[in-house]
């Protein structure tokens, strides 16, 4: 146990007086001018014994002097994983549907409101993950096809008047070709000129959206969007159908349900696919997959388009649940989220990108309380979470899963 | 044996950018045959496989597969055709399993039943990729990521088989029976091989010609058992 302390206690003061220095102006400087030590030394001793606690708890297990409670603890996970694995996929799937549908019943306004955000991220990871986890191709200007998308809904309802369900066809067909005209010129490129040239033309997507004062209304946004509109069967009077506005969060949570159900089905056949085939053999070696025979630019070309068609459509669901859009919506901020979703739950894994999502959606509301600090601790989690889970929180399986009875 | 060769390079330039890598190859493979190209390294043997297949454009000259001038047509394609690589350094899809490594190897080919027959092929042919048929090609070892490379290859169907430094970072024994394994695709599968190698012993031994290309240019060509014996050959590339 001595020579596990002596292993790490440099690395562990080294990094104690690297965080006093980083306090310190945090917590020390003051607006008016003066300077205290006081509340910096109480903080950091706080935290000082906080993980000196841990740190003689990693000793003692790294020394084996805790094996009277990490046996029984290892021997409970074991027996949770065999359960775990002991029910077939379609148990898991069909517990989250349940629970997915009976969620708003109880959830209350804002919870289904949180949850509504929760789907329609969903389906923008999904569609994030066919370029970043099936292509390879890594895109820091995503969120731009999201805010065509939008706007196409926007502007065709609140101009043309149209229906949400003709406008939903037409944002995902605009969000494509968005997608294409970026896609064309920018996928030439690899690895870090990529994500550079993206990151420019989600901007400029935005900058236009911000600046086309006679389309877009410029940074006002567009007001007066209508929700989504069904007919619903009427049987009084004999059988009719009445037209009906889903202005209730709840109706329209189980809209942004289907489509999440929807996307991930997609999702889930393309990667199976010779398509999904042809992106990873991109993903893992592009020459390789030339001398292949995979027509590699098309094929990326394909997914950088999917990928704008799912956020398309997110888009239009955006757009008719807050009934207003505005070119603040879409920054690069919100493409780095969801980025941070699709890497930190799992690239090219689905239950762990609806995992990613919840995380970095719910984590915030529930750190709420801590204001400001908020982000620090979202921060730390990340990368608490990069530590110790790097292929995210559901790696994307790969051994076995394809076997030939799969393939065939 | 037909007297039209499946493939001929007429006086091909191509280089990196301003760095001529190539400075007029003219070279000919006959149908049937396992033809070598060795010589040192940085000599132009990967870059002349690499315009071979319009991964790396040829500047000037011409190359002609099976009659047709393929200096436009798009690497893609080219497996369609018949002619298909084994690049430098394996570069098996290290992530994919096996089983899908083979299958991108019948990309575009479509009859799903043959295409399963062909898996079940090359694991009779390699049994250690039958055995490893759901492992992750980066998890193999390094002979048996190449025997994977060759069976993924042939998975394209090809006439014509460009190998790249087979050899490279393989212990003797394993490279021996990647030699053996060559010869017998040549002569059981009726495909024809030029190969490229900078171990001239093995690949001399294997061939029934070679070619000997220093900075750019072929330099020699002849039978690869007068190479074998050649003293100047001898003593550049055999260590003599």
């Amino acid at each position: 146990m001595i020579q596990e302390f002596k292993k790490v206690w440099k690395q562990y003061t080294i990094g104690m007086l690297w965080l006093l220095g980083l306090l310190w102006p945090l917590l020390g400087i003051h607006p008016d001018g003066t300077i205290t030590f006081q509340k910096t030394v109480t903080v950091w001793s706080y935290i000082l014994a906080g993980t000196f606690v841990c740190l003689m708890i990693y000793v003692m297990k790294a020394g084996d002097s805790l094996k009277f409670i990490s046996n029984p603890v290892s021997r409970v996970a074991g027996n949770i994983k065999k359960v775990s694995t002991a029910f077939p996929t379609w148990v898991w799937i069909s517990v989250t549907l349940v629970f997915a549908l009976i969620y708003p019943l109880f959830a209350g306004r804002y919870g289904t409101d949180v949850a509504i955000n929760v789907l329609l991220y969903i389906c923008l990871g999904l569609g994030l993950n066919v370029v970043v986890g099936l292509a390879g191709m890594l895109d820091l200007g995503y969120i731009a096809f999201y805010g065509v998308g939008a706007y196409t809904y926007a502007v065709l309802n609140v101009t043309y008047g149209l229906a949400f369900w003709v406008c939903l066809p037409l944002s995902a067909l605009t969000a494509c070709i968005a997608g294409c005209i970026v896609g064309y010129p920018t996928l030439r490129m690899r690895g870090d000129y990529l994500a550079i040239v993206t990151l420019g033309f989600g901007e400029i997507i935005r900058i236009i959206l911000n600046n086309w004062m006679t389309l877009t209304n410029g940074p006002n946004g567009i007001l007066g969007i209508k929700p989504i509109g069904i007919f619903l069967p009427i049987f009084e009077n004999g059988f009719t159908f009445e037209h009906f506005w889903v202005k209730k969060l709840q109706f329209f949570y189980y809209f942004a349900l289907a489509l999440v159900i929807v996307a991930v089905i997609a999702v889930q056949r393309l990667n199976f696919s010779r398509v999904g085939r042809a992106w990873e053999s991109i993903r893992e070696d592009e020459t390789a997959a030339e001398l292949m025979g995979v027509n590699t630019f098309i094929y990326k070309l394909l997914a950088y388009a999917m990928g704008a068609v799912f956020a398309g459509i997110a888009g239009a669901f955006f757009a008719a649940r807050m009934k207003f859009v505005s070119p603040e919506s879409f920054t690069f901020l919100e493409s780095a989220m969801v980025l941070c979703m699709v890497v930190l739950g799992g690239m090219g894994s689905i239950p762990g990108i609806i995992l990613g999502v919840i995380a970095l959606i719910a984590l915030p509301e529930i750190f709420r309380e801590f204001q400001s600090y908020r982000m620090l601790i979202f921060g730390a989690t990340m990368i608490i979470m990069m530590l110790f889970r790097p292929a995210g929180l559901i790696p994307a399986k790969r051994m076995g899963t394809r076997s030939e009875e799969k393939e065939g | 044996m037909s007297l039209q060769p499946i493939l001929e390079l007429k006086n091909v330039h191509s280089g990196y950018g301003s760095i001529k890598a190539l400075k007029g190859i003219s070279l000919k493979v006959m149908p049937g045959e396992i033809v070598a190209i060795i010589g040192a390294n940085g000599a132009g043997k990967s870059t002349t496989l690499m315009t071979i297949c319009g991964i790396v454009k040829a500047e000037k000259g011409e190359i002609y597969y099976d009659g047709k001038l393929i200096n436009k047509v798009l690497p893609e394609k080219l497996p369609t055709m018949g002619l298909c690589q084994v690049p430098e350094g394996r570069r098996i899809f290290p992530r994919l399993t096996v089983m899908e490594n083979l299958r991108l190897g019948a990309f575009h080919r479509d009859d799903t039943d043959q295409i399963m027959k062909d898996i079940q092929n090359s694991y009779d042919m390699f049994p250690i990729l039958g055995e490893r048929r759901s492992q992750q090609g980066g998890t193999l070892s390094g002979g048996e990521q190449q025997m994977l490379a060759i069976a993924r290859a042939l998975m394209t169907k090809p006439k014509l088989l460009l190998l790249d430094e087979p050899s490279l970072g393989l212990a003797p024994i394993i490279v021996q029976q990647i030699f053996e394994i060559i010869a017998r695709i040549n002569k059981e599968e009726d495909v024809t091989i030029l190969l490229v190698e900078q171990n001239a012993n093995l690949a001399l031994q294997a061939a029934s010609r070679g070619y000997v290309v220093e900075t750019g240019e072929i330099t020699l060509e002849d039978e690869a058992q007068s190479l074998l014996t050649n003293p100047k050959i001898r003593e550049a590339y055999l260590g003599e």
